[in-house]
């Protein structure tokens, strides 16, 4: 066989095997969609589902259901934005997840391992604490600002403008994460501590939910998520250089501090929004990348779009089983970790065996 | 293409890494730096690299200096094999290769066939085209050396940095790819400056000595010049009895346990 076309077949090769994934993940995300808004206190048929949301698009209601009005406003006002939230979460935190494995140059990295989760909770529990949230909006962004600080503050410790491109090395962040982080769950023990009644609040506010998303919750994750995917999906190369080695990066051309910086900002800000919408979920963030990458290898060109639906389908089937199966609604936070907790050290126990 | 340096001062807080460097790696020769540990080897390729901004000094790639250049078109003039590589991703043989042609290839476009031919060639002539579907991770200390040996063919620049890149190659690999690299120098004009902790490979295969102690330079020139007894025990502060080998056709040095 002639060196050309065993390349040729090689490439075709990677070619195809993202492309039916990508379709399969697609079609699973609608079907989950569907599945989860027929599901829960009261069932709604799936042709009834097409009904209302091709009425919402044409105009007008063409159905003879007698509940047909009843099951618009749950499916329109309830479930989809709940649905529809829950997914774009997902897949922030699972891109999140990504930028963060390749720049912290570790295949174990989460979105909240620069400490952005413990930030956005200290910021929330101040607002609960205050009870600003009978005011205003309050919750939500108190939390994304407690975020945000942390994360300026996170890069500010691990910075050093002295040398040109390892300014922001691994080693530094992670190290400065884990501190900062420490300081901020004292930080909220204390708060919960001198919380008194409202404790209740802060610990469930703590434990993530879903529950009365609206659409003005999905649209904010959206927004950043949208913003997020194109940045990461303009640099997936670089962070392919980078997730090698900062020497190797900087010598194959890679602008390190300006692209590391960028990519930074990009994944805190994806997990930011998550958890100010809807609380802390752990290892959506650290297992989607992880796994998808057993699919599609490492190349982040490859992983960023596979690890968005993945973690869009992860997450709503989680929600949903919360929500429709168990006959109390617990928090997802709690489900995802018990769940993905086990999963992750049964991956990582088979890494380590062979 | 000549790399000059001059004037580079580095440090780390308070202490000094490298004093007031000044010095040329003049094209067409194979440069190799000597020294013990901790005298600013790694530092000064650091800094010729990009890597690092020296406090003081400049560096010219060419008739160009490097803070002037965008970091793809030094890419495109400089690769590097740093040592320690440690990957923590399963990246394949072929993709790591073939990342040498990262500086070439337009963001959102695929390589080109062209690019393709390049990453063949600099897996067959580093001899590790048996391991092109193998992950990265997987292999052994002196392979993934010979993997990022090929990226830096790959990457088909001017100029060549090596941080000791044959510190876990076996005897015939590092021989092998030294043939190659005398052959690039000679046929195609090339600068490689390499960071080696051999003596006797220096010897014998470069051009040029560096002699760093200190972070100052303590001796430089044609090898068969400077690699004397008097010039390792300076730098080394080991005796050491250097004589003309027949067999390896190079000047040679010889320690003595005490």
């Amino acid at each position: 066989m002639s060196r050309g076309s065993n390349m040729k077949r090689m490439e075709r090769r990677a070619f195809t095997r993202t492309g039916p994934v990508t379709l399969a993940f697609i079609l699973v995300l609608a079907a989950m969609i569907l599945i989860s808004l027929s599901m829960g206190f009261l069932s709604i048929p799936v042709q009834e589902i097409f009904h209302i949301l091709l009425a919402k698009i044409t105009g007008g209601l063409s159905t003879s259901h007698p509940m047909a009005d009843t099951y618009a406003t749950i499916i329109y006002d309830v479930r989809l934005p709940r649905i529809l939230t829950c997914a774009a979460v997902g897949a922030a935190l699972s891109i999140s997840g990504v930028l963060f494995q390749g720049i912290l140059l570790n295949p174990l990295a989460d979105p909240y391992t620069l400490g952005v989760s413990a930030g956005a909770a200290f910021g929330a529990s101040i607002a609960i604490l205050l009870n600003l949230s009978a005011t205003f909006v309050s919750v939500p962004l108190f939390a994304f600002i407690g975020a945000c600080a942390t994360l300026f503050f996170v890069v500010f410790l691990s910075y050093s403008p002295r040398r040109n491109a390892g300014g922001l090395s691994s080693n530094n962040l992670i190290l400065s994460g884990i501190i900062v982080a420490a300081i901020l769950s004292a930080g909220i023990s204390f708060l919960k501590f001198i919380a008194n009644e409202q404790v209740s609040v802060i610990i469930f506010w703590l434990m993530g939910s879903f529950a009365s998303k609206t659409w003005a919750n999905f649209w904010i994750v959206l927004v950043f998520l949208a913003l997020g995917v194109m940045i990461s999906l303009y640099y997936a190369r670089d962070l392919n250089l980078i997730s090698l080695g900062d020497r190797s990066a900087s010598s194959l051309g890679v602008n390190l501090k300006q692209v590391t910086l960028i990519l930074l900002v990009t994944g805190s800000m994806l997990a930011a929004v998550c958890v100010s919408i809807s609380g802390i979920i752990g290892f959506v963030g650290l297992l989607v990348p992880h796994m998808v990458r057993f699919v599609t290898g490492p190349d982040n060109r490859k992983l960023i779009p596979i690890s968005l639906l993945a973690g869009a389908v992860l997450l709503l089937g989680a929600d949903t089983i919360t929500r429709a199966v168990l006959p109390h609604e617990i928090p997802i936070g709690i489900l995802t970790a018990l769940t993905g907790g086990p999963v992750f050290c049964w991956i990582f126990r088979r890494s380590r065996m062979r | 293409m000549d790399v000059r340096i001059s004037n580079i001062s580095f440090s780390y807080g308070e202490a000094p890494i490298l004093r007031d460097l000044s010095c040329t790696f003049s094209h067409g020769r194979f440069h190799a730096i000597l020294g013990p540990n901790g005298s600013g080897k790694t530092t000064l390729l650091d800094i010729i690299s990009g890597f690092t901004s020296p406090d003081n000094g400049e560096i010219r790639l060419g008739t160009s200096g490097l803070g002037t250049m965008s970091r793809r078109t030094a890419a495109q003039t400089m690769a590097l094999v740093s040592q320690n590589y440690a990957v923590n991703f399963p990246f394949t043989v072929y993709e790591v290769v073939l990342m040498g042609r990262h500086p070439y290839v337009d963001r959102f476009s695929h390589p080109t066939r062209q690019d393709r031919d390049l990453a063949v060639n600099a897996m067959s002539i580093t001899g590790i085209t048996h391991l092109k579907d193998r992950k990265i991770t997987e292999l052994s200390g002196g392979e993934k050396q010979r993997c990022i040996f090929a990226r830096a063919l790959c990457q088909d620049t001017p100029v060549l940095l090596l941080d000791e890149a044959f510190s876990n190659m076996d005897i015939n690999h590092t021989l092998h790819l030294l043939a190659l690299l005398k052959k690039e120098v000679v046929s195609r004009e090339k600068t490689v400056i390499a960071v080696l902790h051999d003596l006797n490979l220096a010897a014998s295969w470069s051009d040029t000595l560096v002699f760093l102690k200190d972070g100052a330079i303590k001796a430089r020139g044609n090898t068969a010049d400077v690699f004397t007894e008097q010039n390792i025990q300076t730098v080394f502060n080991v005796d050491a009895k250097v004589e003309f080998n027949e067999y390896a056709q190079a000047r040679q040095a010889y320690f003595k346990a005490s």
